[in-house]
């Protein structure tokens, strides 16, 4: 076994880092984060240019990474600088794409086609058995009706790509976004999402039995999440750990109570517990035990997220309780991170079906 | 022991069920049960009512313009007012200042300012806090010093709730700056208009605004306005937090967290079934409900069996209360789903609510009441102050 990061990744995760530190603070993140479309075109470029996006498919697919490992390298310096750039919603949309096998994918690949995966709808709940948008043909053309709900990154997208039953099947269409209804808004925790009104709008079809690959591709997601999600806990652990060691009251840095030093400890232990199933879910994406593997970490990635957001908190006092103060933030985002591709309950529910 | 309401008791409950369906406007009601913030007028609308009524300082003595009201009266109260959505009292003239006056004020402070926390006349806020005291409130460092009749202040309090809605704050500040720092603290009320004091608003961390930071530059107060002896604060200080049991525990609003919790785990489905009936989420209710249910007798068992002396209740109520309302919070924002992810504000302007609108901001209202174990004594302030009472202080 070998645990070091290949000298590749360890170069991409330092040239994010660079790349994010001047969009990191709170107001210019604000900016960002809250205002449509909620993303930076200047951000966006810079993370093309870099080959964040790249770093996300295969060579075969024009891209120069596409393990689990590079997946988990982009996400975690995005966790790091609390990245609102929807990358997310181009990673899934790459996945999908490179399914396709024409030459949408580069345009992904270089960002230069924003795409947004628009698959959830109110009552689903993550689950794809219950996509209820449905395509039909009509004179030659296909036309999808539905809605889909809390689609990330779809206030800058281009183009959606739209699951939708069609002639028995989960198929996968792509949609040009200037033809949908979209209500755009921030999510809690920074970054964009709409709600999108499809009505009788012209699709073009994809892929026809499109279930496996979407699993495949919300799996590269939901890893994704976990990367970021160890990126924030160690920032939030050491943020925290230099708060115990800064603040001061009853004459001593509150570092020195041992109340709040074993529960330093405590967090300590489960961060690295999140890391190791992170790493486990990367080297088993896309293998036999890939998607089983993925919920292990996505399940353990929402208990141990809860814990230090909370903690974090509490032991920073009020000041944590703060718009201002960045860790408010990174809490949230942690916090929201069980809220995006399965929850806790649902990846224990996925491998308590599988013991 | 009998755990059943006596029959005054439950002619209580029913004249407040009464009262509350005759006399809360419905429009209060509703953005009670949203989470959305009441706002200074609906706030003092709702309090003119209470007090129209003799029930907004139910704990004061009668003589005093209150209702003297025991501890069950008070959860049967706290109950039916958080059922029907009616706003929380603010507790800062009402719960901390009333008491205070009514325990070390002079007869002519009782007199001029009770009367005015009864009928809305003054808005309090709380000035303790600085940023460098939070828990070792001891050390604050705001300064009073004397000149002639008049104290000037100069120093910063924070965390000033609701303190952009108030006229007045009563503030801990240094008068000697020798010896034990507990012994060189008073108590004094200033009012806001007082120049050189200026106040400025703090974001909380779901974007609302309701704490603040008060500036204090040469202002001149009063020495008049100094409650209890010069150096003799802290003690008034101590005295509130032994008194300010009733209500701690938060049981009342737990209760109505529950029945809410419940609503919207049967609302949302997961799996193609109601929330409610996956055993993952329901287990989650069950043990929450369990908590609660303890909690009631808890509070009512401990308020009642210790009225007077101030002891450790205080400290366990708050523990286990603040811990059981963070509890529901959490699991009202998990029962939301993919739906939580919305800025509530934005999605509720936009009509897109995913969820019904008293459900809406479940995720904003589990951030922002992380404040519950960090205000009022942090949870850990609270055990050590426990464990120095039940251990002493061995070493
Ligand atoms: C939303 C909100 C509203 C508030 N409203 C008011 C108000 O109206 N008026 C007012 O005066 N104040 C108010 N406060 C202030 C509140 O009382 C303080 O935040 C609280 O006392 C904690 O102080 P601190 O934030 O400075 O944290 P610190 O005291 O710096 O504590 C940081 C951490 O260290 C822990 N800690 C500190 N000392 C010890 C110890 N000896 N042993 C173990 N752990 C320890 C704390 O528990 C906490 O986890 C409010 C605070 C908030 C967040």
């Amino acid at each position: 076994m070998n645990f070091e990061p290949t000298s590749e990744r360890r170069m991409i995760s330092d040239a994010l880092a660079r790349l994010l530190a001047d969009h990191s603070d709170v107001s210019s993140r604000d900016e960002t984060a809250f205002q449509a479309p909620y993303s930076r075109t200047k951000t966006w470029q810079a993370l093309s240019e870099m080959g964040a996006f790249a770093a996300l498919a295969h060579e075969s697919a024009g891209g120069f990474g596409g393990e689990g490992f590079d997946i988990a390298t982009v996400f975690e310096a995005l966790g790091r600088a609390l990245c609102p750039e929807p990358v997310l919603a181009q990673l899934l949309s790459i996945q999908l794409l490179t399914h396709v096998g024409d030459s949408s994918v580069n345009n992904a690949l270089t960002g230069a086609t924003r795409y947004a995966l628009a698959w959830e709808e109110p009552d689903t709940w993550f689950d794809i058995e219950r996509i209820d948008t449905q395509a039909t043909t009509e004179n030659g053309n296909i036309l999808i009706t539905g809605r889909k709900s809390v689609v990330y990154g779809a206030p800058a997208a281009q183009r959606y790509l739209v699951l939708a039953k069609f002639e028995g099947d989960l198929a996968l269409f792509d949609v040009d976004a200037d033809t949908v209804e979209r209500h755009s808004y921030a999510m809690i925790d920074g970054g964009g999402a709409a709600e999108l009104f499809f009505r009788a709008t012209p699709a073009t079809l994809l892929i026809n039995d499109a279930r496996a690959p979407l699993q495949l591709a919300l799996d590269a997601g939901a890893l994704a999440l976990c990367a970021e999600a160890v990126g924030i806990m160690d920032v939030l652990r050491d943020t925290t750990r230099d708060y115990l060691g800064t603040r001061k009251q009853f004459g001593a840095h509150i570092g020195r109570f041992q109340a709040l030093q074993h529960r330093f400890v405590d967090l300590s232990i489960e961060i690295e517990q999140a890391r190791s199933i992170t790493q486990l879910a990367a080297s088993r994406l896309g293998d036999t035990e890939g998607s089983r593997s993925v919920s292990m970490a996505k399940h353990l990635i929402g208990r141990v997220g809860q814990l230090v957001a909370e903690e974090s908190i509490q032991m920073h006092g009020g000041i944590a309780m703060t718009w201002e103060y960045t860790v408010s933030h990174y809490a949230k985002r942690l916090t929201m991170i069980d809220h995006q591709l399965g929850d806790r309950d649902q990846h224990l529910q996925r491998v308590m079906q599988t013991l | 022991m009998n755990f059943t309401f006596s029959e005054d008791e439950r002619a209580f409950e029913a004249e407040v069920e009464t009262f509350l369906r005759d006399k809360l406007p419905p429009e209060i009601a509703a953005r009670t049960h949203r989470g959305e913030e009441i706002g200074k007028a609906d706030t003092e609308r709702w309090q003119a009512i209470l007090s129209q009524k003799g029930w907004l300082a139910p704990t004061w003595p009668v003589e005093h313009g209150g209702a003297d009201w025991d501890p069950v009266k008070h959860y049967l109260y706290d109950a039916a007012a958080c059922r029907a959505g009616a706003p929380r009292t603010v507790p800062f003239g009402v719960n901390m200042l009333g008491p205070v006056l009514i325990a070390f004020g002079t007869p002519a402070q009782q007199q001029h300012y009770l009367p005015r926390i009864l009928n809305g006349k003054d808005w309090w806020c709380q000035g303790y806090s600085e940023p460098g005291a939070g828990s070792d409130l001891a050390s604050l460092r705001t300064r009073a010093e004397q000149d002639g009749d008049y104290y000037i202040i100069n120093g910063q309090k924070t965390w000033t709730t609701l303190g952009q809605y108030a006229n007045n704050i009563f503030c801990l500040v240094r008068t000697r700056a020798s010896g034990k720092p507990q012994e060189g603290i008073s108590f004094v009320l200033v009012d806001l208009d007082t120049p050189g004091v200026e106040m400025q608003p703090i974001k909380l961390i779901e974007g609302g605004h309701e704490v603040n930071e008060v500036f204090f530059t040469d202002a001149r107060v009063p020495v008049a306005n100094r409650v209890g002896e010069e150096n003799k604060g802290w003690t008034i200080a101590k005295y509130l937090l032994g008194h300010e049991r009733t209500g701690i525990a938060g049981v009342g609003l737990s209760t109505h967290a529950l029945t809410r919790l419940k609503a919207v785990a049967r609302q949302q489905t997961r799996n193609g079934k109601p929330l409610i009936e996956d055993p993952l989420f329901s287990s989650k209710i069950a043990e929450v409900e369990i908590d609660l249910a303890a909690m009631t007798i808890t509070n009512l068992r401990m308020l009642t069996q210790s009225q007077g002396s101030p002891g450790p209740e205080a400290s366990m109520l708050k523990i286990k209360g603040t811990v059981i309302h963070q509890t529901l919070n959490d699991l009202a924002r998990r029962a939301l789903g993919p739906a939580a992810a919305p800025f509530p504000a934005e999605a509720l302007a936009a009509n897109l609510a995913l969820v019904e609108d008293t459900q809406a901001r479940n995720a904003a209202r589990y951030f922002n009441n992380r404040k519950l174990s960090i205000f009022g004594g942090s949870n850990e302030i609270q055990r050590n102050i426990l464990s120095a009472m039940t251990l002493g202080n061995r070493r």
